[in-house]
């Protein structure tokens, strides 16, 4: 088990790793020289990067926060017996279900400016004077990006959450309804902490899944350095510019990074069990 | 995503970089080698590589093995340069886009040898001149393109006006027509769309509006960094005053499509774009069809017209086993006959200046007469002096306009700080 581990994941890292301690280039990648830690010094040095770093925590923070609120909201909601929840379970599915690359360009003909459909509703219903170019503007983008992203990913977290909500034991809520405890009450009281390990476990899944961001980024926005996420940034120096051993170096800093958020958001989590 | 092509611009991520054979010719007479080219994918242009291989097959008896690429230019240079890096013969002969002979030269075969001068004096010396790096001859030319204004001839009648001729003149169309079609309850009409996200695409309109102002080419032959000049600072201040004015706030995210859906909606005046939107526009299914012009794009107030030139090239892998061989195919492709073949049957803009007063040519396609102008006369990008730091250029030079264009910065700040990147970028102008 070991041995698959380290050559599916740890042999690629690993050199990857290795590649951004060199100068190695797409063109010449034989030619290859250790230049110890130069790519991350002028990683670190360049406005850009910090920008994609930037793009990337307010992304994750405000589409995980976002998905986690609605998705809660659904779960309670299915949790719920009334006719039909099956067929409606399967429904709010369709939107995790469509490919990210096949959403990201329904949602950029639906935000155009010109005949985008979101424009059309919002102006028809007098809430905007005139079409907005959310994906263009420097100020929208990044919000109508994480938007799409919350829309495609809500499901995700409510079916993750449903699941958390169907293990919870039902004599909890039978005395609480026995003793007559305010709904809001026991939500706060009785399913929240014991939700707590399939919340924690749904949101670091997003939280890892939301700070590599890529494709929806990428097809929404391009290179824009106003969207401009982590991975993005890595991507366009190894391909796009064949920087090997800077691209490398960027990519083993998003690892880091993710790695380190991670450590830090597990270490909370257990904090806050042991003090509940 | 597409810079200079014919066909969608949707996210063809999707395709990934998955190689596909297309067509694989079985039997091998005696002595017969075997070939592979690849070849873009986009609507005909498949089809079209396929026939002309199979009339260079049936005449040699080599066989030959078509493989489509990605369509997305971006994509197909990230995979050529992969193949040609891990030093593959598995393609022979290379479609490559007009920018990369500068990245891709070293790994290409001289053509010279088996290309005499009568032949290549046929062609557009700029693409020639192009395709030339330190004396070699990297790649053939093989179709052409280059940036054209389309407008919107029923509107310039209704509103008495002439097509223009200078950026200032098409500012001022522009905004009249918008605000009397706005007024006539049209609202969602548009001055001019053009391609101004950040990508490939800015670069060539941008330099259309620097060159055309006389503003120079970002860098300039011998390497020296000319951006920062007062005569670009005044085209991207005018480009600048564009933005919510004739032109959408959108079209800081609009690629070629995006701008040619609004065009072709019926939603704007004018329209920058290469010449594959103008069979588009007067498609069947067109809502502007018989309503549209084209033209070269306008002057700036003392400069020339200036179009940025596309187009796609033939080159022969060093690493093919057969180069000879290889090298005739791409002679074969290249050729005044093939050449006409394909702008007959497919619109394919020909390299060669003979074929625009080609009487079968003009016939298929009259509309080669109004866009000559503009390919003999088209502008390089500055990709052959930077060869394989030209990507970050033309990253360093879209990113710059478009915060110019997005209000964030002034043009003379932006171009000031953009020379600054430069010269840290090639070392002081020495690439």
């Amino acid at each position: 088990m070991l041995t698959v581990l380290a050559m599916v994941a740890g042999w690629p890292l690993a050199r990857t790793i290795w590649l951004g301690l060199t100068d190695a280039s797409l063109s010449t990648p034989e030619a290859a020289e250790f230049i110890g830690l130069d790519n991350f010094r002028y990683l670190l040095q360049d406005p850009d990067w910090w920008r994609a770093v930037s793009n990337t925590l307010v992304f994750a923070v405000v589409s995980v926060t976002l998905e986690t609120l609605l998705g809660l909201g659904i779960a309670l909601a299915l949790n719920a017996h009334f006719r039909g929840r099956g067929a409606l379970r399967a429904a709010i599915l369709i939107p995790w279900a469509i490919p990210t690359v096949v959403s990201a360009q329904m949602w950029n003909w639906m935000y155009n400016d010109v005949f985008g459909v979101l424009n059309h509703i919002l102006v028809g219903m007098g809430l905007l004077n005139e079409p907005q170019a959310w994906t263009a503007s420097p100020s929208t983008a990044l919000l109508a990006i994480t938007l799409v992203d919350v829309w495609k990913t809500t499901p995700f977290m409510a079916l993750l959450l449903l699941a958390g909500l169907q293990m919870l034991p039902r004599d909890c809520y039978d005395s609480a309804r026995v003793d007559g405890v305010h709904p809001l009450r026991v939500f706060w009281r009785v399913t929240l902490p014991l939700l707590r390990p399939a919340l924690v476990v749904a949101v670091i899944f997003r939280l890892l899944d939301a700070l590599r961001v890529f494709d929806l980024i990428y097809v929404m926005s391009g290179n824009n350095r106003d969207t401009m996420s982590m991975s993005v940034y890595a991507r366009q120096q190894l391909v796009d510019f064949g920087d090997t051993g800077y691209g490398s170096a960027a990519a083993t800093l998003v690892f880091a990074i993710i790695a380190l958020l991670t450590a830090i958001y597990l270490t909370a989590a257990r904090v806050g069990r042991e003090d509940t | 995503m597409i810079f200079s092509r014919q066909g969608p611009a949707l996210p063809r991520l999707a395709y990934g970089l998955i190689l596909t054979t297309a067509l694989a010719v079985p039997s091998l007479p005696a002595g017969a080698e075997s070939l592979s080219i690849s070849c873009g994918a986009v609507g005909i242009e498949l089809s079209l590589c396929q026939q002309g291989v199979e009339a260079w097959s049936k005449q040699t008896g080599h066989s030959v093995k078509v493989v489509s690429t990605p369509n997305s230019a971006t994509e197909r240079l990230a995979l050529y340069q992969q193949i040609l890096g891990a030093r593959s013969a598995d393609i022979d002969v290379l479609q490559i886009d007009v920018i990369w002979p500068g990245t891709l030269a070293a790994y290409f075969i001289d053509l010279k040898p088996y290309v005499d001068d009568a032949t290549l004096s046929q062609h557009f010396g700029t693409v020639v001149k192009n395709n030339t790096v330190d004396g070699r001859l990297v790649a053939m030319p093989w179709f052409t393109s280059a940036g054209m204004l389309f407008y919107r001839q029923d509107l310039l009648t209704k509103y008495a006006a002439e097509p223009p001729q200078t950026w200032e003149e098409l500012t001022v169309i522009a905004r009249r027509i918008q605000q009397a079609e706005r007024n006539a309850g049209n609202a969602r009409m548009q001055g001019f769309v053009f391609q101004a996200k950040g990508y490939e695409g800015l670069t060539c309109d941008a330099l259309e509006w620097v060159h055309s102002f006389g503003g120079q080419t970002i860098v300039n032959a011998a390497g020296e960094i000319t951006i920062n000049n007062p005569q670009a600072v005044a085209a991207l201040d005018l480009a600048a005053s564009w933005i919510g004015e004739i032109a959408p706030e959108g079209v800081l995210n609009y690629d070629e499509e995006a701008s040619r859906g609004v065009f072709q909606s019926g939603n704007a005046v004018f329209m920058r774009n290469w010449p594959y939107a103008w069979a588009l526009a007067q498609a069947d299914d067109s809502p502007i069809r018989g309503n549209v012009g084209v033209m070269p794009l306008p002057r700036g107030p003392d400069g020339p017209s200036t179009s940025t030139l596309g187009g796609w090239q033939l080159a022969v892998s060093r690493y093919s086993r057969h180069p000879e061989i290889a090298a005739d195919l791409v002679r074969f492709l290249t050729s005044a006959k093939e050449q006409k073949r394909r702008a007959i049957q497919g619109t394919y803009a020909p390299t060669i200046p003979a074929l625009y007063k080609d009487a079968d040519v003009l016939e298929a396609v009259p509309q080669f007469g109004a866009f000559y102008d503009s390919f003999a006369t088209a502008v390089a990008r500055p990709s052959r002096i930077t060869g394989p730091k030209y990507s970050r250029v033309s990253a360093e030079f879209y990113a710059s306009v478009h915060d110019v264009l997005a209000g964030k910065q002034p043009a003379a700040q932006s171009l000031e700080t953009l020379s600054r990147r430069l010269e840290r970028l090639s070392r002081g102008g020495r690439w």
